[in-house]
């Protein structure tokens, strides 16, 4: 049975309902989460841990670091921003490496729904789409990290966001409501700010949806969360905030991994994953791209499908760049700090 | 670049290997000339020569059996369990200093991806030396009573698919317990345990408490059949182990038999899906399904065959297979051209009963002995490839509709020796566990192998356990179980002593 | 021209740290003549609390680790102890005025001692635990587990095998301990303590006070957050007001032993807590 593509053609609801295949309420909801397929935590860690031995060398290490570069939405997200800490963030985003000229773009800055104004400023003429050698504006918004505020505030965050110029729209989900049981909250809250993330002339903000596994705790949890997510219009569906401990870790972007393959054999739909926090080299950042190879395939590895949530990690793949040009061991006087 | 997921080699050196050109026999503590016709081993991933195998006659063992019986009277059995624990422990060390050498030469000469020979089978070997030293001088606590006795030497006899580490389960737990040995590695897969010989040098291993002598067949039946061992431990074919059931009966040796399978992975229609796919697979094709309790039959609840082979054959899909050497090969070679023939045989009479063949795509390289992972569907229960054992990368998949059909279908076999159960209800895993006549069960995992926990099978799989408190019990005599069965034995093992002292002569 | 000694400095050893006694006070270790050897940490009753909260802390990840880990780390000491053989059977010497045949027996008996018990790490579950034939359809499995943070009083008389033979069966099943060493050889458990601290032992499994038995012990007896009280080496103390103290909480208890504790099973076992887990069993 095939599903319509995207949410701009059919609501939500309606494509929710359509896949569950009855009426759309708290319980059919919660039914149909519940008779996912079961996680065996052991089992997926195995595997997570199998796919980090394979041995990424030469030219697919030499290929693999560019792609990662590609693929980072480089980050900032502290209260103490600044528009001149967001410039320097947006100079190493298009210059990552100045020594070295082919060194690629990243994919997205990210940034709190205020900064983007200076986002988009210091990106200039290169603000755009990633596949077009341009650089995405990410915003995080709906009272990230905690999400704790009312779904009018969350709305305004979204709108204002929109508004300054995000392309792209990461938003958490009501952790509370998911763990006390209330699903239609959680799906509701998504709709509303997918429908917040369109603009004037009818196209629409990509909307992240941040799980914060972390606190969702368990693979059955994150699984369930993820086709909620999916359900209720995601273009991505995001590991964590970085705020909260454990952030990403390979097993669980393993499953999510697992639930966009699952969901593209049901509806033909593809959907994106995005770990972020906690990948700070370049080592653990190739096995999340042999991951993503070997469970959704390799499509999945563009911009557009696939992000790392980051801000060490890039200098980390810059050192080991320059180790595979000079034959040297490099160090961090010769990169950056954004 | 053509393809992220063709990934660029990444070859494990050779060069860490000190091979000689030809080894000899290890007996008594050094390397010595056998009288037998050597051979070669080759590696079958390429089917170059590695080094020259001298083979051991009627002599030699006869040489052997008395090295072993010498050391364990003058020195072995006089030892406190203490300071054989202490060997055992330095063994141990040694395993995992020189871990990566032994990796790569168990690669090299049996044909099994290095990842698995590094990851899976020399930490299992440290493992379980480690694990036995520590038993040395706990015996009383074995359960077997107090003060158990050793039983004097043991023959053992080990296989190709695990060399090393099925060296490692011989010789430990006989160790432990205060006995010496004489053992046979496979013809195809001598290297490692040569390589082992050069370890117990450096542990200082009093002399001719291990023996290793290399041989085809003939030289394994010389051994278990000679008059001065107390003890047999055998792990190879059933068919073999019926043989040496039959020749030491009556003669009062020991015996441990640990045969083949034909294990039932059972899959429910509430498993981990994504899991248990991994586990079928690493049921089957781990070590390029040449393991004795390879779940080679999958029963997979009917409401969802059709879902489960789907994402078994999409599975498939990034299994590479190639030279063994490479770090990211997950299919090696098979062992030999004789068992590669067996294996094509049996896929051709399963195709031949009617059942439905799909292959991975491998690129098969040219040179050396490949056999690409193979699904069998539409099984029937009596068809070949449901009842024999093929010891390959070849599953058979057969369904099941109720708990009692599933626990059925998979007892239904003269094997028993491991079983996989798929669930998320333990209720369910623990019934089904109870009526499985298999003597290992897996429950959410395959494939699990610890120095603790005890392995052996059921009906023709074999009997005796490896592994664990129970794996002791193979080693040692009761002091409950004397008497005259006890005097049948010591007689006999003092007419050996006389015979092969006479014939040293 | 000889060689002038730069003379070793003994600390207090809690948390993997070696801290100075948090009062400050020390107490002179002679040799058995009198002579000058060194000035030993005197330990108070906040670091014996320190040491509490440092086992705490630590326990849960070493009964975490595998038993396969655990008994490599306790053989790894035995390993680094056996390379210091000369450095103990000196300290031995000097300490307990004994010849060094005498003291060269005794480390050989701690690294054996440690060896025996690194061994069981492994193997005691399947001593100690089995599965129960309950009548009904359930399964039951009973196992051993640690019971937390363990006290001990080591034998007074000994330098490095007393020591041992009490803190090895403690913490081969799991378990974090403080350890009174003996008052006045103390020299050996600090040495000791620097064998723990570079053989892969997590900093808090062991922690090791050097100071007045009869001053630290009720601290640690009457602490409600410790399990377990070996009173091996308080034979000499008011031992029955330690057992009374303890029983607030009802602390684990094994009384005092004449000289060197065995061998034992029992002495691991009795810091464990046996768990039973039933579970049912159905086919439909």
């Amino acid at each position: 049975m095939t599903i319509a593509p995207a949410s701009i053609e059919l609501a939500p609801a309606e494509r929710a309902a359509r896949l569950i295949g009855t009426e759309l309420t708290e319980k059919s909801l919660r039914l149909h989460l519940e008779g996912l397929p079961r996680v065996d935590a052991v089992g997926l860690e195995a595997r997570a841990a199998s796919l980090g031995t394979r041995s990424i060398k030469t030219t697919s290490k030499a290929w693999a670091l560019d792609k990662i570069i590609g693929l980072i939405d480089l980050t900032t997200l502290e209260g103490a921003d600044t528009p001149g800490k967001v410039r320097s963030l947006v100079a190493k985003a298009i210059t990552p490496d100045a020594a070295d000229p082919s060194t690629p773009r990243v994919a997205a800055v990210c940034v709190y729904g205020d900064m983007v104004g200076s986002a988009v400023e210091a990106l200039g003429a290169l603000h755009g789409d990633p596949d077009a050698g341009g650089i995405s504006v990410a915003a995080v918004a709906t009272a990230f990290p905690s999400g704790r505020a009312s779904l009018a505030v969350k709305l305004a965050d979204t709108a204002d966001a929109v508004a300054a110029g995000a392309d792209e729209i990461d938003m958490v989900i009501d952790r509370g409501a998911y763990l006390s049981g209330r699903f239609g909250v959680v799906f509701d809250q998504i709709v509303a700010v997918k429908a917040a993330c369109r603009r004037a002339d009818g196209s629409y903000a990509h909307l992240k949806v941040i799980l914060e596994t972390g606190e969702l705790n368990t693979y059955d949890n994150v699984r369930r969360a993820s086709w909620l997510a999916i359900l209720a219009g995601a273009d991505f569906i995001k590991t964590s905030t970085g705020k909260v401990a454990p952030a990403a870790t390979l097993p669980v972007t393993l499953l999510m991994l697992e639930v966009v393959r699952d969901w593209h054999a049901l509806t033909g739909e593809m959907i994106g994953v995005k770990p972020a926090g906690g990948i700070r080299s370049s080592k653990d950042a190739i096995k999340y791209l042999v991951t993503v190879a070997e469970t959704a395939g390799e499509e999945w590895l563009t911009p557009h499908l696939f992000r790392f949530g980051a801000s060490s990690l890039l200098n980390d793949v810059l050192l080991q760049r320059q180790k595979l040009t000079t034959g040297r061991y490099s160090g961090a006087d010769y990169v950056t700090l954004d | 670049m053509t393809s992220f997921l063709e990934y660029a080699p990444a070859p494990e050196s050779t060069a860490i290997l000190d091979l000689k050109p030809s080894y000899g026999l290890f007996i008594g503590g050094e390397f010595v000339g056998g009288h037998g016709a050597g051979f070669t081993t080759i590696s079958p991933s390429t089917e170059k020569h590695i080094a020259d195998i001298a083979s051991a006659d009627a002599q030699d063992v006869d040489l052997a059996v008395a090295a072993a019986r010498r050391a364990y009277e003058r020195t072995w059995s006089k030892l406190s369990g203490a300071d054989r624990g202490k060997y055992l422990f330095r063994i141990a060390r040694l395993v995992q200093e020189r871990a990566r050498e032994l990796a790569v030469a168990e690669s090299l000469d049996n044909g099994k991806p290095i990842k698995e020979a590094r990851d899976v089978d020399v930490p299992l070997v440290a493992a379980w030396f480690f694990y036995y030293a520590g038993w040395a001088d706990k015996l009383d606590y074995a359960g077997l009573g107090a003060n158990p006795r050793s039983l004097g030497v043991a023959a053992q006899v080990v296989p190709w698919n695990f060399p090393l580490l099925m060296l490692a389960w011989k010789i430990a737990p006989a160790l432990a317990a205060g006995n010496t040995v004489v053992i046979k590695p496979a013809e195809t897969t001598p290297l490692t345990a040569l390589i082992f010989a050069e370890i117990l040098q450096q542990a200082d291993l009093p002399a001719g408490v291990v023996n290793i002598i290399t041989g085809a067949g003939e030289t394994g039946e010389l051994l278990v059949n000679h008059p001065g061992v107390d003890k047999v431990a055998f792990t190879g074919s059933t068919a073999v182990g019926k043989a040496i059931a039959r020749s030491t009966a009556g003669s009062g040796k020991k015996v441990t038999l640990e045969l083949g399978g034909k294990a039932a992975n059972i899959v429910f229609d509430d498993a981990p899906i994504d899991q248990a796919i991994e586990g079928i697979v690493t049921g089957i094709f781990f070590n390029q399904g040449h393991v004795c309790c390879a779940g080679s039959r999958l029963l997979v609840q009917e409401n969802i065959h059709d879902e489960v082979v789907a994402r078994l054959k999409a599975r498939l899909s990034t299994l590479r297979l190639g030279d063994p050497l490479d770090k990211n090969t997950d299919i090696g070679a098979i062992n030999s051209r004789a068992q590669l023939d067996r294996i094509r045989e049996l896929s051709a009479i399963g195709e031949s009963e009617g059942a439905e063949r799909w292959t991975a795509e491998c690129a098969i390289p040219e040179n050396g002995f490949w056999f690409a992972p193979t699904i069998f569907t539409n099984v029937s229960t009596s068809n070949r490839i449901a009842r024999d054992e093929v010891f390959g990368p070849v599953l058979s998949v057969l369904t099941f509709r109720t708990p009692a059909e599933a626990v059925a279908r998979a007892n239904n076999t003269p094997y028993g020796l491991s079983a996989g159960i798929w669930s998320s209800n333990g209720s369910r895993i623990l019934a089904v566990a109870d009526r499985l006549r298999a003597g290992v069960v897996w429950a959410n995992t395959f494939n699990q192998f610890d120095p603790a926990s005890p392995f052996g099978g059921y009906k023709e799989s074999g009997y005796g356990r490896e592994g664990g408190r129970h794996g002791l019990a193979a080693y040692l005599e009761s002091s409950s179980l004397q008497d005259s069965a006890g005097a049948v034995r010591a007689g006999s093992a003092r007419r050996a002593v006389t015979a092969t002292r006479k014939a040293a002569k | 021209m000889t060689h002038l000694t730069i003379p070793k400095t003994y600390k207090l050893y809690i948390g993997g740290k070696f801290p100075r006694s948090e009062s400050g006070r020390v107490y002179e270790i002679t040799t058995a003549k009198g002579a000058f050897l060194a000035n030993a940490a005197k330990a108070s009753r906040k670091d014996a609390r320190d040491a509490v909260v440092a086992a705490r802390a630590a326990q849960p990840g070493w009964s975490g680790a595998t038993a396969y880990n655990r008994g490599q780390v306790l053989y790894r000491v035995a390993e680094v102890l056996e390379g210091r053989r000369a450095q103990f059977v000196d300290e031995i010497v000097q300490g307990e005025g004994v010849a060094a045949s005498v003291a060269s027996a005794q480390v050989d008996a701690a690294i054996d001692t440690w060896v025996w018990y690194a061994g069981w790490a492994d193997k005691y579950v399947q001593v100690a635990g089995n599965a129960n034939a309950v009548s009904g359809p359930y399964f039951n499995l009973s196992t051993p587990e640690p019971t937390g943070v363990v006290a001990v009083v080591a034998p007074p008389g000994s330098s490095l095998l007393g020591l041992v033979s009490v803190v090895a069966p403690v913490v081969t099943t799991g378990n974090a301990v403080v350890v009174l060493a003996s008052e006045a050889t103390p020299l050996s458990a600090i040495s000791l303590a620097e064998v723990l601290a570079t053989s892969d032992v997590p900093g808090g499994v062991i922690n090791i006070l050097t100071g007045s038995a009869s001053e630290i012990a009720p601290w640690l007896a009457g602490h409600a957050d410790v399990n377990g009280l070996d009173l091996a080496g308080a034979g000499d103390l008011d031992w029955v007001d330690l057992q009374v103290a303890g029983a607030e909480t009802l602390t684990r208890v094994l009384p005092p032993v004449d000289g060197i504790p065995a061998l034992s099973l029992e002495r691991m076992l009795a810091f464990t807590e046996t768990k039973t887990v039933w579970h049912t069993k159905s086919m439909i």
